[in-house]
């Protein structure tokens, strides 16, 4: 089968990491570690295990940094090498209970996967915080995507355990589908927040994640105000229709938070409001950047809290804002169960709905072969400044396709328009 | 020989082309065949001895009051409350007259034996005065002796402690001003009548009020009924004004004095903006064209700065002093006598050239909501009758429109400008929907009270100021405008005032008549 295959090849990681920096994200994807090469379909670990082979399969802001040479090295011992990227995956199910049925993949290997005794986390359906990551029959892996011994998304084969399957209901394309990975982990970022009733939140980042974080709070939570901070134009239109209600870009960041909290600033002799006194209540950032994590904690009132979805490497922030002002800082990372008041509920499940119901497809802008790899991933390391959201690989063609991204309308057009 | 009045010319073909103001620098352009231009009336004589004709006044008054000196005496407390900088303009060369009247006051006042005395900037809701600013409006003697002693005020409308009410009108409108001012046993208010829509009760009702009571006439209801604000007895701003100023008067004693400026705005250097083209001499064409070509290689902020230093060689022309109405009256007519114009019939397009200042960015930048507002409030504004450009009509206005703001100055404009316009550029629903917000956000409220910024709610009331003309309007063009700053404000821009013209075609068809306004400086046009 053919498949993209990430090895562990340090002077190509390094060459990848010196073109990512110098020129940008995705330039290093012809030199660094990934090629496109036929494989043997994996093996099936133990019983339970399937065979699933993928339409859809999505390129995450996660791969992007493995390709680019920018991943945490806290990552190598829960990654074996070599390993098929893609854990954001809408399948046809090839045997098994759900054999000939379309399933999205819940990545995350945990103890049922790994054929261990459940952990405690993983008995209460955060698989996320399982406490045998990179133990079990399964080599270190701490998703599909990331085992070599699985396979991943990005090929035309993988195997996955039956716990790991979600069938895609009738009334859900493959487009929406494709989504609700990434919607899960922001449903889980959502409820990690966890927004009271007339607080003001902020969603830094306009890429597939903060998007979707905006969906997910707007969906599930009732907040005072739903600021984002997008920088383009694509991204800031999907912000508002996703229910955003003040769209702003990073330079407008802390005037707009001071506006919308009715905040007062320090060093205000300028005019310009550098430091907030007071702030947003929730910050929930989806960059992981130490620009955007000090941010974060410039424009978090005292008390507040902030919730780390983009993944963050090894920075350097200053916390005495952290310190003085009594900020909580939480990671929201994968899913699980999220308490909800009917009850607890699978992150899987929530969003599942939710990409119906707010028709998350339409950010799938930009579809790809394998073959045309390199193409890709530069595209989707440049999606916002191309007037793209997220793209994919769509292992059933041979041609990239494109959807025009017409400006979004909102939920409640569309439900009119229905 | 006596001043030409106003005049109105058609271009022909001999016609040159007419200067337009464009910001810090200027734009020729030909005005097609049948145009009108209308030119302001040249500056009426100033008063020979201002100094006497002040104290003339002081002792002469008009209407029902006695003279100043005969409201003075020893024990009682006296206010002398001025207007700010955002007036005249550009600012007059020293002696301001502000500092003039208030030092013949002030003489009365010793004379009187009267210790109790201070003065107040009647700010309204507009920044606070720099100590330069407020020593060059008053004279240094009296800034040396009033300063230092904390015996100079400005007016804070946000002063929980500095503000009291008075009452509420027949119209339910909150009437709260200035303790001091208020609990004063004279108020003096000095003030400059720049325009028709200045001074009248609205000096005392508005420069001492508080944002509570100011809401009640500062509002789009207002603007769109007053027809113009410049037309005191067709303004409901106006209207407000006086039934809130007829209760102000029941309750403390007010002395008004009022002055009026002739129209001599530009130093001579600048002489050529005061002349009409075809009156050009070969100097004035000379020095046009050697200023503009040195503006084209000076940077912005610098060209800024040079415009900004100019002082107007304004002259005195009247000074009139009593009771506020009979004393307005007066300076009414003297007003009109300096900038009517009489303009026959209506337009299908008006274009005009925005200048550098306005009275808001004193010292400061022109942000594209006052480029706005100077446009469509003040110069759309400046009509008796009827506005000189029909209903359904265009207004093309010139000015660089430059997206840029003084953050000290204008921090809730940012806002205001990011934020709301971004949103909606209907004034009822900015009005309805963010409007309270801003006039009431703590920072703002901080800034405007303790560094040099404009009320949180003073970009609104810009906006406002243009709803009647938003209204009226079939279409704004600006050109030469920032393109992103103009579509903000929902205006269309253009590169040149031949594409102006066609984009206006569009909207009133072909071969509209055409009338541009020739100012500053400044005139009135009766319209009939």
């Amino acid at each position: 089968m053919r498949a993209l295959l990430v090895e562990r090849l340090p002077h190509r990681f390094a060459a990848a990491r010196i073109a990512a920096a110098t020129v940008g994200s995705g330039a290093g994807v012809g030199i660094g570690p990934i090629r496109l090469t036929d494989l043997e379909v994996p093996e099936l670990p133990a019983s339970g295990w399937h065979r699933i082979r993928p339409r859809l399969s999505g390129i995450c802001g996660s791969d992007l940094a493995t390709l680019d040479g920018s991943s945490s090295r806290y990552f190598e011992p829960i990654v074996s090498f070599p390993f098929v990227p893609g854990h954001e995956i809408v399948a046809d199910a090839l045997d098994g209970e759900h054999e000939g049925r379309r399933v999205v993949l819940e990545p995350v290997l945990g103890c049922a996967a790994r054929g261990l005794p459940l952990c405690p986390a993983c008995a209460s359906g955060q698989r996320g915080s399982c406490v045998h990551i990179g133990f079990g029959h399964l080599k270190p892996g701490l998703q599909t995507g990331y085992c070599s011994d699985t396979g991943g998304g990005w090929s035309e084969e993988l195997v996955a355990h039956v716990s790991q399957l979600h069938v895609v209901p009738d009334g859900v394309d493959d487009d929406d589908a494709v989504m609700v990975e990434p919607t899960a982990c922001a449903v889980h970022a959502a409820h990690r927040a966890r927004p009271e009733q007339g607080e003001h939140v902020v969603v830094i980042g306009g890429g597939t994640i903060g998007l979707l974080v905006v969906a997910a709070v707007r969906e599930y939570f009732l907040p005072a105000s739903l600021l984002a901070v997008a920088r383009h134009p694509v991204q800031r239109d999907f912000a508002r229709a996703l229910g955003a209600d003040l769209v702003v870009e990073e330079d407008e960041l802390v005037r707009a938070v001071r506006r919308v909290t009715g905040s007062l600033a320090l060093e205000a002799r300028s005019g310009k409001p550098r430091r907030l006194t007071g702030g947003a209540d929730v910050v929930i950032d989806c960059v992981g950047s130490a620009r955007s994590i000090g941010q974060a904690l410039e424009i978090t009132r005292p008390g507040g809290r902030i919730v780390l979805v983009g993944m963050p490497g090894s920075t350097r922030v200053d916390l005495a804002p952290l310190w003085q002002r009594e900020v909580t800082m939480l990671g929201a990372y994968a899913y699980g169960n999220e308490s909800r008041p009917e009850g607890e509920r699978s992150t899987f499940a929530l969003a599942l709905e939710l990409v119906g119901a707010a028709r998350l497809g339409r950010l799938v802008s930009a579809r790809y072969p394998l073959d045309r790899y390199e193409e890709a991933v530069r595209h989707a390391a440049s999606a916002g400044r191309r007037g793209a959201v997220k793209v994919v690989f769509d292992l059933r063609r041979r041609e990239p396709t494109w959807h025009r991204q017409d400006i979004p309308a909102g939920r409640d057009e569309e439900e009119d328009r229905r | 020989m006596s001043p030409r009045p106003g005049f109105v010319l058609e271009v022909d073909r001999s016609t040159p082309p007419t200067l337009f103001w464009h910001g810090e620098g200027f734009r020729f352009e030909q005005l097609p065949a049948g145009s009108r231009v209308v030119y302001p009336p040249e500056p009426v004589p100033a008063l020979a001895d201002p100094d006497a004709a002040i104290r003339h006044a002081l002792e002469n008054p008009v209407g029902d009051s006695p003279p100043l000196s005969d409201l003075l005496s020893a024990g009682m407390r006296l206010t002398i409350a001025f207007d700010d900088v955002s007036l005249p303009l550009p600012q007059m060369r020293s002696p301001d007259v502000r500092g003039r009247v208030i030092e013949a006051v002030l003489d009365a006042a010793a004379a009187a034996g009267v210790d109790d005395v201070v003065l107040i900037a009647a700010l309204a809701l507009h920044r606070r005065m720099t100590d330069d600013e407020l020593r060059h409006a008053l004279g240094s003697r009296v800034f040396d002796a009033f300063a230092p002693n904390g015996l100079l005020l400005q007016h804070d409308a946000e002063d929980p402690d500095g503000i009291v009410a008075l009452g509420v009108t027949e119209e339910g409108e909150d009437v709260e001003i200035n303790r001091r001012a208020a609990e004063s046993d004279l108020l003096v208010y000095v003030n400059i009548n720049l325009v028709a829509m200045d001074g009248g009760h609205k000096s005392v009702a508005t420069g001492l009020a508080s944002y509570n009571s100011i809401r009640h006439h500062h509002n789009v209801k207002t603007m769109q009924h007053s027809r113009s604000f410049m037309d005191r007895h067709h303004s409901e701003l106006h209207t407000s004004n006086w039934r809130m100023g007829k209760l102000i008067a029941g309750a403390l004693r007010i002395f008004q004095i009022e002055t009026t400026l002739n129209t001599d705005t530009f130093p001579s250097q600048f002489g050529y903006l005061q002349r009409r083209e075809w009156e050009w001499t070969l100097r004035d064409r000379a020095s046009f064209h050697a200023t503009r070509a040195a503006l084209e290689r000076t940077p912005v902020a610098l060209s800024r700065q040079i415009f900004q230093s100019i002082r107007s060689p304004h002259q005195i022309a009247s000074v009139q002093a009593g009771e506020v109405e009979a004393v307005h009256d007066s300076a009414l007519s003297h007003l009109h006598r300096q900038q009517l114009v009489e303009v026959a019939g209506q337009t299908d397009v008006v274009t005009m050239g925005l200048p550098y200042i306005c009275p808001y960015n004193v010292n400061s930048i022109m942000n594209p909501i006052l480029v706005a507002c100077l446009g469509l409030g003040y110069f759309f504004n400046l009509y008796r009758g009827k506005p000189v450009v029909r209903e359904g009509g265009v207004a093309i206005l010139s000015h660089p429109t430059p997206w840029a703001f003084h953050p000290v100055h204008h921090p809730s404009y940012i806002d205001f400008f990011d934020q709301v316009l971004s949103e909606t550029t209907d004034p009822l629903e900015i009005e309805a929907k963010y409007e309270e917000s801003f006039a009431t956000d703590p920072w703002y409220v901080h800034l405007y009270r303790t560094s040099y910024a404009y009320h949180g709610v003073h970009p609104f009331y810009m906006w406002y100021w243009c709803a009647h003309a938003l209204e009226h309007l079939g279409a704004v063009i600006i050109v030469g405008g920032d393109r992103g700053a103009v579509r903000r404000m929902g205006f269309k821009p253009a590169t040149s005032l031949a594409d102006a013209l066609e984009m206006a075609e569009d909207v009133v068809g072909r071969d509209p008549t055409i009338t541009h306004l020739h100012l500053p400086p400044l005139f009135l046009a009766d319209v009939t």
